[in-house]
């Protein structure tokens, strides 16, 4: 099965594209020219795959997590990408991309982030590659992932609190594509997940793609076999993308991606916006989209900052109309709940995005048929501890 | 050529607004659609956009505003791509548009390459799609954009966000200059323009200027609906006598 449509670069099926300012094409036309022309240079994979063996620690362990597996009904595998420098599977995409940045002469890096942990990866990448960062954050955000904010301005970069609409990531991808078409000439805009116009949400599944690479070979060496189901949450989509692309042509391996649904999916409080989007354009792309009937956006809603986010990368609207990936969604109490039980169950502390894989799989997701289930834990949850125990007490 | 934010600061303090345009002798009205993620808009526009939004501010309202004027001076709508595909889509937009009486649109995340099959529906539907060329556009681009204009061709002056600045760059004679030996339609400049001098000064080198975030501002700055409609008329006057019309 071919996943992107052939015929139109960025477009994958009838989503995608590139809905932005005039002012903003040339440099996505340079970027779609770099990249090709990296990804053909022997020397850029080399020192690529070099920084992410000994820099970031990849290949990151698949680990299967044998009380989890009591607890869902059959072997549930880990891919351990809160293994990975820094924290989350965020840091393949954040040095890809400032790698590629300073391959095509650009001195100053912006990134957006809801989590925190896209912009500790790219404030980690700037350091270590000596670029200019600065990172524009929500200040809800701000507020909920204090840890993180600390990290990055240790890491020399520069956080922007965003103060517009809910001061969350929409706002802070809005503030960071601003900066962008002022600063086009100088800046590259490292993007956070499989969003935003063409080529990002390409590029940013070509660096996450290793996850679902190294899994699928490591998967087959302990089992034998592929797996049931692949499961990853979904919040831009880039740790599901990511884990997906390399068990796409196996037909029968069930793909299933977790969205949140904050209070619920049939509340106005979630970010399951492929559950429950309609057909419109944020941030540069066509995709399925928290949007009421004129097209405006709505705010989503998740405990998780990561997670809290309108819309979704457009090749995952094109997996879920295709039928090739099937996409549900877990509450932001089943979420917690799944935070506090992985981490007695298997000493793992999950990111609050993970937990809600990780919830799907304790809840609607209990099997026993046979066959084995291999989940990404996108990242640790040590940021959302606050956030966590805040809740105990209220 | 003036830019208003439809239904700003409320709807019916905005049809004064367009019909101060209107009095103050401008050419055009570029009435804006509010949209909750205007990327190619700044500060003042955008936090316009929020309130109209907040207010409970429909595109009905917009239409409503540009109906009250559209009798007395072309009105160009600026609305972004979702506002344009809405629910009913493309045609849906060009029906009600034009029957309020607005000859154009422009739809600013709507580039080249993008644009089809939306750009044709709506041109041929009678709603001119008014494209917009940046400094950082490309000659060949430039020259296809121009192939494909309808109404006018909107320059934006600086490579950014809309805005007020302190100066236009330095280059912008140019790019004009070569827009407009393209173009077989006006060409027109904004983004940027905050001052009447600056007007003037755009004025001479092209067929038309556009002020947006400076009015925007006004009304925004302005205390009730009287002060808002005074501070815009007393701004085009100013504008108008620089611009020795
Ligand atoms: C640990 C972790 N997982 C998941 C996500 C969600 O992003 P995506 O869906 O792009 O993987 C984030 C985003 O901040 C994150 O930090």
């Amino acid at each position: 099965m071919k996943v992107e449509s052939p015929h139109v670069p960025g477009r994958f099926g009838p989503y995608g594209g590139r809905y932005v300012p005039e002012t903003l094409i040339p440099a996505l036309d340079e970027l779609v020219a770099a990249w090709a022309e990296a990804r053909a240079d022997p020397a850029f994979s080399e020192q690529l795959a070099g920084l992410q063996r000994d820099y970031v620690g990849r290949p990151t362990p698949l680990y299967l997590a044998s009380r989890l597996s009591q607890r869902v009904g059959r072997n549930v595998y880990l891919k351990r990408e809160d293994l990975a420098h820094t924290g989350a599977h965020k840091i393949n995409n954040a040095l890809g991309q400032v790698l590629l940045a300073k391959r095509m002469g650009k001195p100053r890096i912006i990134a957006e982030t809801g989590a925190g942990q896209h912009g500790v990866a790219a404030a980690t990448a700037c350091a270590l590659l000596d670029v200019e960062c600065v990172v524009y954050m929500g200040s809800e955000d701000i507020r909920r992932q204090r840890p993180n904010v600390e990290r990055m301005g240790l890491l020399g970069a520069e956080v922007v609190p965003v103060e517009a609409g809910a001061r969350t990531l929409k706002e802070a991808v809005s503030a960071a594509i601003r900066d962008w078409v002022a600063n086009v000439e100088t800046t590259h805009y490292v993007i956070g997940s499989v969003v935003g116009p063409a080529p990002f949400p390409t590029l940013v599944r070509d660096l996450q793609r290793v996850i679902g690479d190294e899994a699928r070979v490591q998967a087959l060496e302990a089992e034998g076999a592929l797996p049931a189901r692949v499961i990853a949450c979904v919040g831009g989509g880039s740790n599901a993308i990511g884990t997906f692309t390399a068990f796409v042509p196996d037909e029968n391996v069930a793909l299933i991606g977790v969205e949140a649904a904050g209070d619920g999916v049939d509340t106005d409080r979630h970010g399951a916006s492929l559950s429950a989007g309609r057909t419109s354009v944020l941030h540069g792309s066509m995709s399925s989209v928290i949007a009421d009937d004129e097209g405006q956006i709505l705010e989503a809603h998740s405990i998780s900052a990561g997670l809290d986010y309108p819309g979704v990368g457009p090749e995952h609207a094109y997996l879920r109309d295709t039928g090739r990936a099937e996409y549900v969604s877990v509450t932001d109490l089943e979420a917690v709940s799944a935070f506090r039980e992985l981490s007695r169950l298997e000493g793992i502390i999950p990111a609050l995005e993970s937990s809600h894989a990780i919830a799907w799989l304790l809840g609607q997701g209990r099997s026993t048929e046979p066959g084995y289930d291999l989940v990404c834990l996108s990242g640790r949850g040590d940021k959302d501890l606050a956030e966590v125990i805040g809740l105990e007490d209220a | 050529m003036p830019y208003m934010m439809g239904g700003f600061p409320d709807p019916e303090t905005s049809i004064r607004i367009a019909n101060a345009y209107a009095d103050s002798g401008a050419d055009l009205i570029e009435l804006g659609v509010p949209y909750s993620d205007p990327l190619a808009d700044g500060p003042v526009i955008h936090e316009a956009a929020t309130s109209a939004l907040a207010a409970g501010v429909r595109f009905e309202d917009v239409l409503e505003a540009c109906r009250a004027v559209s009798g007395r001076l072309p009105v160009v709508l600026m609305a972004y791509t979702n506002m344009v595909l809405g629910s009913q889509g493309p045609a849906a937009f060009a029906e009600r548009s034009l029957a309020a009486g607005a000859c154009g649109v422009i739809v600013p995340d709507l580039p080249l390459g993008e644009d089809e099959p939306t750009r044709d529906l709506l041109n041929s539907a009678g709603l001119s799609v008014v494209p917009l060329i940046a400094p950082t556009t490309p000659e060949k681009r430039q020259t296809e954009i121009c192939r494909l204009a309808a109404g006018f061709v909107y320059v934006v002056s600086t490579v950014g966000t809309t805005g007020e600045r302190n100066e236009l760059p330095a280059e912008l004679q140019g790019l004009v200059a070569g827009v407009s030996a393209e173009a077989d339609v006006p060409v027109a400049v904004g983004f940027g323009i905050g001052t009447a001098e600056q007007a003037a000064e755009v004025g001479r080198i092209s067929d038309g200027v556009i002020i947006g975030s400076k009015l925007v501002r006004l009304v925004a700055d302005a205390d009730g609906g009287d002060q808002a409609v005074a501070a815009v008329s007393r701004f085009l006057e100013q504008t108008r006598r620089a611009m020795g019309g």
